[in-house]
């Protein structure tokens, strides 16, 4: 097992991690300077608003539609996928997912493993798990590769190394890959990155793969990408396995096509991708290349809780675009590292608490200023604001029978909750509210210099001497 | 219980909720006006040509002789093409007395990977169809032109016929009725491979062809 093995941290040193960044002003730089990149370029791929705002719309009604009959749906993948000769697994845990994907591993004796670009095996932490079986994992995706190569974890979901600069990656190709001398230019960095990982796709015994959507009445996988490696892994070696949340179903092949357009526009600013893989069935006879086994795994790892509640449920539209991100003013700040959780910003948020639980997470639903961006931005019209308020009062109410989420009150402070309470009593009031402020403008000069983290970087508040009504009243 | 079971029972005990069948096809009618064919022939080259292929127009009669020159202008003389398609019997019967090795897939990938990976700088694929309002080919690979064909080599060189090319992605997929019968792998190809990972400053060719070449078939070169 890897020393740097990196388990899901949200809570714990999350104000830390944060802090961190923004004291870094470089890093704090090149986050601004890349998220003003991809707003921009997807600015201006929706040079229509009205379009833009239909278009949404049907997105949001095909998630819907398909969410509301996922159970039939996923029966019917299933059956069609088997009757195409891809063979399909069930996984409700991590565990459970990457205990099949090493069983089929081991099975075929295999010793290295290409992987395409897929964020729900960064969720399982596949790669430590194929390490602890003797099995090589490695990243195809260049950004994903780059950050293998840092022992680090993607810190955006579309752009896994958006938080390193080209000479640092000239720095870190340098010292781990053999025989390469240190350049920062970048088309020479992506030709090191080509051949080496070439010579890996001609000799990988499995490729995996994410997957983007899989279509219920045709039995198909498709993958959206641009460098070619997810085809490479799932043309190239002889097995391929796939890997996806239950919820990235739709029932009908034409619901493919809105949801590529919003998802290609709002994730990068391209009008699509330069490869969409639709993938049916293993080699056939007579074909002379393609993978001979194709397996999928289905994954549930907390999206059956989301599903569970009609609110919540809203969550499993996301079709990871990454677009809340680059929108979100505290991504922008503190960049992806310093979540701890798989996927960071907006949608982290809201669906890492299904997957960890609110006792891990809980402090991210208070990490937002429900400036409202990332709802505005969402192309299937999530409303992430309100989910993330639905998740403060689970995280933060007094633990009740029957919760619908795992750790619900988790966050929960008997004293916090009696001073907001206090607080609304006052406000209520306009005589107990005429007597506090009576009181705090007489009292000020027991206010404490010290006040927790608000001091940290402002100056003490303290009521002032003389209250607003005072002052009218005198002013006559 | 296996956890298939389990899964489905979890979201079968969720509330039902009833929601409104999404009606793709009444969107594309109100929001894409078809073009007339010159119309596509130009919103496709222009889009497929931004994003970096190079397309040159060609005629049955001049095609040949085009694709030789692009060989010649990118110093290569080595081809990979089947010699189960007509457009592959074609090179056949000219390029090698011409002095183009043309590398013919005949044989399972297995067999010859290696050589595959290492040595063929360029390839001859047809497009079944194409996409106007992305630039977008669709490859449809079948035992004849084989999945690696369009990703291995470095140089990859489509055939499309310019009367083929739809307006929208939805357009091709229902006008031919895929869902009633997909190939073990559908393409949409738009480009060269390409990738933004590196600061995001774009670089071509990161895994799949570094160069992406159209020969647009036309009854009369346009
Ligand atoms: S929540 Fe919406 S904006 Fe965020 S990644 Fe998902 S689909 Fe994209």
């Amino acid at each position: 097992m890897s020393q740097h093995t990196l388990h899901f941290k949200p809570a714990e040193g999350f104000r830390a991690r944060s802090k961190a960044v923004v004291d870094n002003p470089f890093l704090r730089q090149s986050f601004r300077g890349a998220m003003d990149f991809l707003m921009s370029k997807r600015a201006a791929q929706f040079p229509d608003a009205g379009e833009l705002a239909s278009l949404r719309t049907l997105g949001e009604s095909i998630r819907q539609y398909n969410l509301a009959k996922l159970p039939t749906l996923l029966e019917q993948l299933e059956a069609n996928l088997t009757r195409n000769g891809i063979q399909v697994h069930w996984a409700e845990t991590p565990e459970e997912a990457n205990a099949i994907i090493l069983g089929i591993c081991q099975r075929i004796g295999a010793e290295l493993m290409v992987k395409g670009k897929s964020m729900v095996s960064e969720e399982i932490e596949l790669n430590h798990a194929a390490e602890a079986a003797g099995v090589a994992a490695l990243e195809s995706d260049m950004g994903e590769y780059i950050v293998q190569l840092a022992d680090e974890k993607p810190s955006h979901i579309i752009m896994p190394a958006i938080h390193k600069t080209k000479e640092e990656i000239a720095r870190l190709f340098a010292d781990k890959v053999e025989g390469v001398d240190y350049t920062d230019n970048v088309d020479a960095l992506i030709q090191i990155g080509r051949n080496v990982l070439r010579q890996k796709f001609l000799e990988a015994d499995i490729g995996l793969s994410g997957v983007n959507f899989a279509v219920a009445e045709t039995g198909t996988l498709c993958l959206v990408e641009n460098e070619g490696n997810g085809r490479m892994c799932t043309t190239a070696p002889p097995v391929h396995i796939a890997i996806t949340g239950i919820e990235k179903i739709v029932e009908k092949l034409e619901h493919v096509p809105p949801l590529l357009s919003l998802l290609t526009r709002s994730a990068t600013g391209q009008n699509i991708s330069t490869y969409f893989n639709m993938i049916s069935s293993p080699r056939k006879p007579g074909e002379k290349d393609g993978p001979a086994e194709v397996h999928l795994v289905l994954l549930d790892n907390g999206r059956s809780q989301a599903y569970a509640d009609e609110q919540l449920r809203k969550t499993l539209q996301c079709i990871r675009c990454g677009a809340c991100m680059n929108h979100c003013p505290v991504y922008t700040r503190i960049g992806g590292h310093a979540y701890g959780t798989t996927y960071p910003g907006p949608i982290g948020k809201i669906i890492s608490p299904h997957m960890l639980g609110l006792e891990a997470t809980s402090s991210m639903a208070t990490a937002s200023s429900l400036c409202g961006a990332c709802g505005e931005v969402c192309p299937v019209k999530i409303p992430i604001p309100e989910l993330l308020m639905r998740l403060r009062e689970e995280a933060f109410t007094a633990p009740h029978a029957n919760p619908s989420m795992l750790g619900q009150g988790a966050g929960y402070s008997w004293l916090m909750t009696s001073v907001w309470k206090g607080w609304a009593t006052v406000y209520r009031s306009p005589s107990l509210y005429a007597v506090a402020t009576w009181l705090g403008s007489r009292l000020a000069w027991l206010m404490p210099a010290k006040q927790g983290a608000w001091t940290t970087v402002r100056v003490p508040l303290k009521p002032a001497p003389k209250r607003l009504r005072d002052m009218l009243r005198d002013r006559g | 219980m296996s956890a298939r079971d389990r899964i489905l029972n979890k979201l079968k005990a969720a509330p039902r909720q009833d929601k409104a069948v999404p009606d793709v096809a009444a969107w594309y009618a109100t929001h894409r006006t078809p073009e007339d064919n010159a119309g596509k022939v130009q919103r496709f080259r222009q889009c497929i040509e931004l994003a970096h292929a190079e397309v040159h127009a060609v005629t049955p009669a001049d095609w040949l002789s085009t694709l030789r020159e692009v060989l010649r202008s990118k110093g290569l003389d080595k081809i990979l093409v089947s010699e189960e398609t007509t457009h592959g019997c074609a090179l056949l019967d000219e390029f090698p007395r011409q002095g183009v090795d043309c590398q013919v897939y005949d044989m399972a990938i297995e067999a010859w990977k290696t050589e595959m990976f290492n040595a063929t700088p360029a390839s001859l694929t047809a497009a079944r169809a194409a996409i106007a309002e992305t630039g977008t080919l669709i490859l449809w690979p079948d035992a004849a032109e084989p999945r690696l064909m369009s990703l291995v080599p470095p140089v990859h060189i489509v055939l499309l016929d310019a009367n083929r090319i739809y307006n929208t992605f939805y357009e091709a997929m229902h006008s031919e009725g895929w869902k009633d019968g997909l190939p073990t792998n559908a393409l949409l190809v738009s480009g060269p491979s390409k990738t933004a990972d590196i600061q995001q400053t774009l670089a071509y060719g990161a895994h799949g062809p570094k160069e992406l070449v159209v020969l647009l078939l036309t009854e009369d070169a346009q």
